[in-house]
C-alpha cells in the first residue's frame, strides 16, 4: 500500500507535525515502505478473532476516592514554557 | 409547510466525587488556577491513570435510576485531538463499551402531559481544563484544575420534539442526578452542561433532517432559547431554498444567537482506540445490588406515592417530588398539618412565590416546614381565616417567627364566640334601621352589606361563617 | 585499595560482597565508576547526563546506612538508569530534543525503589529517541558506540545502558523493552538482559512508547546480577493500573536448581531464513550445553513469528502516536520560537522537537488509527496479537522454556541502516512477539561472531522470570561467554 502526497499531508496535520514541502516525498516513500512491510498481515484470515488490546488477563483495579495530591503548581510550572498568574499561556485560542 | 423539530441531547454531568476520575487531585470548585492539577492531570510524561471507584459507583447509580442496562464489561478508550486544555492530547472516554446502556426517563410538560424519552447510553469520561480568553499579553491562559474531573455523558435518543420538551428532559435529568446525589447539578458552576443536536423535517416525514450540534447551552433558559433560535434558523434556511450543513454551532448567550464554530471545522478524526493504560472494568451483580440498595426513593416512585398516599394531583405530585429538598419540605409540612393537599398548595403557591422572588433554594427557606405546618393547623382549627393566614405568613417570612407568635402579636385571632358576635350584630341592626327595612322588604342583596358591617366592627376578626349564620337568624 | 581494576570486570554480586566485607566503600566505588565514565564516555557516548554530585551524596548515605547495619544486597551499588525513567530534579530527556529541558518533577517507581534499596545513580543513559529504535542512533544526543567495536552500534533502544555496563562504566543498568530494547542491546554487548512479564515492573514514571508493550528490566553481566536487580525493581504498584498484584519471589532463590527434566522448545521459525549461520551455530551450541545440564530439547513451531513484525509495527506506533500527543509545548518541554498562532505552535514545536524516526512512527500510528484504516491496520494487528499469544500458549503446553537467537545478525556498522527503517525493523524479528504476548524474555551471551557478541534468547511463560534466571544462571556456570570483556578503553 502506498500513500500519496495528500494522504501524508493529512496524516501530518492530524498528528500536528509540520512537514516542509521538500520533505513530503521522503515521508511518502518511508511511510509507503513501512506499509508495504505491514501489509503482509492482510493476507491472514482473522475473522472471528477477538482483538487483544492488552496481554494481561486482568481487570481494572479501583482507587478509593481520597485526595492524595496537594498543590504543586509552582513546582510543575517551574518547567513550563510560559505561565502568568498561575495559568499556562498559549497563543490565542479562537473558537 | 409544517415542520417538526427533532432533538437529541448530550448532557455532561460532573460527578460529585472528592477526586478526579483518574488521579487523587481534588475536584473542589473555585480553587486558584492549576492548584488542583497533579502530574496525571497535567499529562506529565510517565504518569498513568487509576480509576476512581466513586466515579464508577455514581455512574452505576445513575444507570439504575433510569432503569438502564448496566455495562458489566465496560472499557475506556482514547479520543484523540489537540487542544490546549486537553493535556494529554487525548481524552479518556468510553466508546464501544459504556458503563450505562439503554434506559429511559419520563418527562412532564407544564400542562401535565407526560412522555418517555429514551436514553441511548451514558458513559464515563474525563473533563478538560478551561481556556481563559481574557487577554494575557495577547495569549490565552489555561487552567487545568477541571482537567480529569469525572463526567457522565448522558446521550438521549432523538425523541425530543420541542425546546420545551428539551427543557423538561434536562430538568428531569437534573432532578435524578441531584436526587441520587451523583452530582450537585450546579449549572452555574458547569456541573451540568448540555449539547443539543437539532434538526427539522417536514411533518410526517420519517427520515431525519441534517442536524447541527449546538454546544454550550448551559442553563435551562438557554437551552430553550438556543434550540428555538436554531430551529428558526434552519426553517428560514430551508424555506429560502438553502440546505442545512452538518456543523457544530456555539450558543452565545450574550448575543442570544448560535454561530458556526470555525475552529472546529478542521476535519476531526478522533482515532478512538482502547486505552492501553487502563484494563477492562468488570462489575458483578453483587456490586450492582449494593449500589441499588443505597439508592434513595427516586422522583417517579416518590411522585406515585404522593398521589396515592396524599391524594395529590399528578402535576402537584410531580412538582413536589422533583427535588429531594422540595419533597422533604413538603412531607414535613404535611406531617405537621395532617392536611396534605393544603400543604401542597402552600408549598407550591405561597412559599414558591417567596422563594422565587428572592432566588432562595427551599433548603434555605425563611419559613421552616414546622412553622408552615403549624400555620395550616391554625387555619383548620379555625383560629385564623385563610385570608388572615396570608398576613400571618408574610410576618413569618419577615422574621422567621412561628405563626402563633404573630397571631398573638398582631391580634389576628379569629372571633368565633357567638355572644360577642351577636352583640356586634345587634349593634349593626340598631344603627341601620333603613337597610333592615329594605332587606326585610325583599332586597336580599343587602345581606352582604350587613356581613361587611359586622366584619368591620370586629376589625376583620370575626369568623365569617359564624357571622353568616347568626345574621340570617337575627334578620 | 585500587577499585578501578577490580570493578571493570566485577559483578554486582562481587561488589555487594566487597562492600559487605568493607573491602571498599560505596563512596570509593562510586568515584571509581565516575572516573571510568569521565575517561571513556567521550568515545562511547553512553550517558546523556552524569549525576556525579548526586551519586557521591547517595554513596555517602549508603555507607552511612551500612555503618548502621541497614544495608541490603543492593545498598551502595552504583547503577545507570536509562534516560526514560523520570528522576526528580534531574533532566529526563528520553533522548529527545523535545525533553532536553525537562527536569522531571517526580520520581519513577523503578528508580525510587532502587534508590530506597540504597543504589547509587551514576547518571542517565542514552537511548533511541523515545525508545524507538534498535541501534541508539536516533538519539538527539548522538549515537552510542559499542565498546566491543566502536564502529558498530550497541543495539537499542537501551543501547546506552548496555554500552555502559559492557564498558565497565556501571556494574548494572536499567533498561526498557517494548520490542526487544533490553534483550537486543544485551545480546550485542555481551550482557545478560531480562524483559519481565508485562505487569511485573511498574511503568509509573517510565516515559511511554507503546503502553501495552513497554516493560522495564535489568541489564547486567550475569543472570545472578539480573536476579538481584530484578528483586529491587519488580513488584505491584497501585499507581500503574496494568501492574499485576502478585507476590514477587526472591529471584535468586532458584538460581542453583538443576535443570534435570527441563523441557526446552526450539521454534523452527527462529532458525530459518534470515538468521546468520554463525549465530545459528552459537545458539545451537548453547542449547547443547543446556542439554548436557539435563534439559530435553523439542522442536516446536510458533507459526505466526513472521507476523509479529507487521503486528508490532502497527500496534507500537499506534499507541506511540497518541502517547506522544502530550508533547505540545504547553506545559513542559520544547516550544518553538515565536509561534504565530496555536496551530503553528503545535506543528512547529512537534516538527522541531521530534526526530525523524519518531515522526515516522507517529505518522504510521496516526494512519493506522484513522477513520477507514482502523480495521485494516490497528484492529487486524490486535487480532494477530491474540493469535501470536495463542501460539505461545500452545507451545508452553509442551515445553517449559523456549530458546532461540536474540537477533538474526550481530551488531551492524553505525549508519548502515539509519536511512532504511524497514531493514532495521526486520532485525527485531525474534524479540517482538514476546512483547506482543506480554511474556518474559531474556538474552544471555552465547559467543561471538567476527569478534562481536551474540545472544541466546530464553522465553518463559507468564511470571516465570525465576525459571528463566535459573536456566541462564546454570548455563553461565558451565560457559564463560558472559565473562568475556571488550578490549575497550
Amino acid at each position: 500500500m502506498s500513500l500519496d502526497r495528500s494522504e501524508v499531508e493529512n496524516i501530518a496535520m492530524l498528528a500536528r507535525l509540520k512537514i516542509d514541502e521538500q520533505d513530503v516525498p521522503r515521508y511518502v516513500d518511508a511511510l509507503s515502505s513501512i506499509l508495504d512491510l505491514v501489509d503482509e498481515m492482510q493476507a491472514i484470515d482473522t475473522s472471528g478473532v477477538t482483538p487483544l488490546a492488552n496481554p494481561l488477563d486482568s481487570v481494572q483495579r479501583l482507587r478509593a476516592d481520597n485526595v492524595t495530591e496537594d498543590n504543586q503548581r509552582e513546582h510543575f510550572q517551574s518547567i513550563a514554557p510560559a505561565t502568568d498568574a498561575g495559568l499556562y499561556l498559549v497563543p490565542k485560542v479562537i473558537e | 409547510m409544517e415542520w417538526e423539530t427533532v432533538i437529541g441531547l448530550e448532557v455532561h454531568v460532573q460527578l460529585s466525587t472528592n477526586t478526579k476520575i483518574f488521579s487523587g487531585a481534588s475536584t473542589r470548585f473555585g480553587a486558584a488556577p492549576n492548584t488542583q492539577a497533579c502530574g496525571i492531570d497535567l499529562g506529565m510524561p510517565g504518569t498513568l491513570p487509576v480509576f476512581n471507584e466513586n466515579a464508577l459507583r455514581k455512574a452505576v447509580s445513575f444507570g439504575l435510576a433510569i432503569d438502564a442496562n448496566i455495562g458489566q464489561h465496560s472499557a475506556f478508550d482514547r479520543k484523540n485531538y489537540f487542544y490546549p486544555d486537553l493535556p494529554k492530547g487525548y481524552q479518556i472516554t468510553q466508546m464501544d463499551h459504556p458503563i450505562v446502556g439503554k434506559g429511559q426517563v419520563e418527562i412532564m410538560m407544564d400542562d401535565g402531559t407526560t412522555k418517555l424519552v429514551g436514553v441511548t447510553r451514558a458513559h464515563l469520561e474525563e473533563d478538560a481544563g478551561k481556556s481563559l480568553h481574557e487577554d494575557f499579553h495577547g495569549m490565552t491562559g489555561i487552567d487545568l484544575n477541571r482537567a480529569g474531573t469525572p463526567l457522565l455523558e448522558i446521550v438521549s435518543e432523538p425523541d425530543i420534539r420541542s425546546a420545551k420538551e428539551a427543557v423538561a428532559y434536562l430538568k428531569k435529568i437534573h432532578s435524578i442526578v441531584t436526587y441520587i446525589g451523583v452530582s450537585d447539578g450546579n449549572m452555574a458552576e458547569g456541573s451540568m452542561r448540555c449539547d443539543a443536536n437539532v434538526s427539522i423535517r417536514p411533518k410526517g416525514q420519517k427520515e431525519f433532517g441534517m442536524r447541527c450540534e449546538i454546544k454550550n447551552v448551559n442553563s435551562f433558559r438557554f437551552v430553550e432559547r438556543a434550540i428555538n433560535h436554531e430551529v428558526e434558523r434552519q426553517i428560514a434556511l430551508i424555506e429560502d431554498g438553502g440546505t442545512v450543513v452538518q456543523e457544530t454551532r456555539l450558543y452565545d448567550a450574550e448575543l442570544d444567537e448560535t454561530r458556526s464554530m470555525r475552529s472546529k471545522e478542521v476535519a476531526n478524526d478522533y482515532r478512538y482506540f482502547p486505552e492501553p493504560d487502563l484494563l477492562p472494568v468488570e462489575i458483578d451483580d453483587s456490586y450492582i445490588e449494593a449500589v441499588r440498595s443505597e439508592l434513595p426513593e427516586l422522583p417517579d416512585a416518590k411522585k406515585a406515592r404522593f398521589q396515592s398516599e396524599y391524594g395529590l394531583s399528578e402535576y402537584d405530585a410531580a412538582v413536589l417530588a422533583s427535588t429531594q429538598d422540595m419533597a422533604y419540605f413538603f412531607e414535613a409540612v404535611a406531617s405537621k398539618s395532617q392536611e396534605p393537599k393544603l400543604s401542597a398548595n402552600w408549598v407550591m403557591v405561597e412559599l414558591a412565590a417567596v422563594l422565587n422572588k428572592s432566588n432562595t433554594p427551599i433548603s434555605e427557606s425563611p419559613v421552616s416546614a414546622e412553622n408552615l405546618g403549624q400555620l395550616i393547623v391554625r387555619i383548620t382549627d379555625n383560629t385564623i381565616s385563610s385570608k388572615m393566614a396570608k398576613a400571618v405568613f408574610e410576618g413569618m417570612v419577615e422574621d422567621g417567627s412561628d405563626p402563633d407568635t404573630i397571631i398573638e402579636k398582631k391580634g389576628l385571632k379569629q372571633v368565633s364566640d357567638t355572644s360577642a358576635i351577636e352583640a356586634m350584630i345587634d349593634e349593626v341592626i340598631a344603627n341601620n334601621p333603613g337597610q333592615v327595612e329594605q332587606y326585610r322588604g325583599g332586597k336580599d342583596k343587602l345581606f352582604g352589606f350587613f356581613v361587611g358591617q359586622v366584619m368591620k366592627a370586629s376589625k376583620g376578626q370575626a369568623n365569617p361563617g359564624v357571622v353568616n349564620d347568626l345574621l340570617k337568624k337575627k334578620l | 585499595m585500587n577499585t578501578d581494576s577490580l570493578m571493570i570486570n566485577s559483578t554486582l554480586k562481587q561488589l555487594s560482597e566487597g562492600l559487605a566485607k568493607a573491602e571498599f566503600t560505596s563512596a570509593e566505588l562510586t568515584d571509581a565508576y565516575l572516573q571510568r565514565i569521565a575517561a571513556t564516555d567521550g568515545d562511547l557516548n553512553a550517558f546523556i547526563t552524569v549525576t556525579a554530585d548526586q551519586a557521591r551524596a547517595e554513596a555517602k548515605e549508603a555507607d552511612a546506612l551500612r555503618a548502621q547495619g541497614k544495608a541490603g544486597p543492593l545498598t551502595g551499588i552504583p547503577i545507570a538508569h536509562k534516560d526514560i525513567f523520570c528522576t526528580q530534579g534531574v533532566r529526563t530527556s528520553c533522548g529527545s530534543k523535545m525533553l532536553d529541558n525537562f527536569t522531571a518533577p517526580y520520581e519513577s517507581t523503578v528508580t525510587d525503589k532502587l534508590r530506597t534499596a540504597g543504589m547509587v545513580m551514576l547518571g542517565k543513559t542514552n537511548l533511541d529517541e523515545f525508545a524507538m529504535g534498535s541501534s541508539t542512533e536516533s538519539s538527539f544526543y548522538g549515537p552510542t558506540r559499542n565498546p566491543w567495536n566502536t564502529e558498530v552500534i550497541p543495539g537499542g533502544s537501551s543501547g546506552g545502558s548496555a554500552a555502559a555496563v559492557a564498558a565497565g562504566q556501571a556494574p548494572v543498568a536499567t533498561g526498557t523493552d517494548t520490542g526487544g530494547s533490553i534483550r537486543q542491546p544485551a545480546a550485542l554487548c555481551n550482557l545478560t538482559g531480562l524483559k519481565p512479564t508485562y505487569g511485573r515492573v511498574s511503568r509509573w514514571g517510565m516515559i511511554a512508547y507503546g503502553s501495552s508493550l513497554d516493560q522495564g528490566g535489568p541489564i547486567a553481566r550475569t543472570a545472578e546480577d539480573a536476579a538481584l536487580l530484578l528483586n529491587g525493581m519488580a513488584g505491584f504498584d497501585h499507581k500503574d493500573s496494568t501492574s499485576k498484584d502478585i507476590a514477587v519471589p526472591d529471584y535468586t532463590a532458584d538460581l542453583d536448581k538443576p535443570l534435570d527434566g527441563l523441557r526446552i522448545g526450539l521454534p523452527e521459525e527462529y532458525f530459518g531464513e534470515g538468521l546468520n549461520s554463525d549465530i545459528a551455530a552459537r545458539v545451537e551450541a548453547g542449547v547443547k550445553e543446556l542439554e548436557k545440564l539435563g534439559a530435553t530439547v523439542k522442536r516446536i513451531s510458533l507459526p505466526r513469528t513472521r507476523l509479529s513484525i507487521p503486528a508490532y509495527y502497527i500496534i507500537a506506533p499506534a499507541e506511540a502516536s497518541t502517547n506522544l500527543s502530550r508533547y505540545d509545548g504547553v506545559r513542559y518541554g520544547y516550544r518553538c520560537e515565536a509561534p504565530k498562532d496555536l496551530l503553528d505552535m503545535y506543528t512547529r514545536t512537534r516538527a522541531e522537537g521530534f526526530g525523524e524516526e519518531v515522526k515516522r512512527r507517529i505518522m504510521i500510528g496516526t494512519y493506522a488509527l484513522s477513520a477507514g484504516y482502523y480495521d485494516a491496520y490497528y484492529n487486524k494487528a490486535q487480532q494477530l496479537r491474540r493469535l501470536i499469544k495463542d501460539d505461545f500458549q500452545s507451545a508452553f503446553a509442551e515445553v517449559d522454556v523456549i530458546a532461540g537467537p536474540t537477533t538474526p545478525s550481530p551488531a551492524w556498522k553505525l549508519g548502515d541502516k539509519s536511512n532504511d527503517p524497514v531493514s532495521m525493523y526486520l532485525e527485531d524479528i525474534y524479540t517482538l512477539s514476546v512483547n506482543l504476548a506480554g511474556l518474559p524474555g531474556m538474552s544471555v551471551p552465547c559467543g561471538q561472531v567476527d569478534g562481536l557478541p551474540v545472544g541466546l534468547q530464553l522465553i518463559g511463560n507468564y511470571f516465570a522470570e525465576a525459571q528463566l534466571l535459573n536456566v541462564a544462571h546454570q548455563y553461565q556456570q558451565v560457559t564463560d561467554w558472559h565473562q568475556q570483556t571488550p578490549a575497550f578503553g
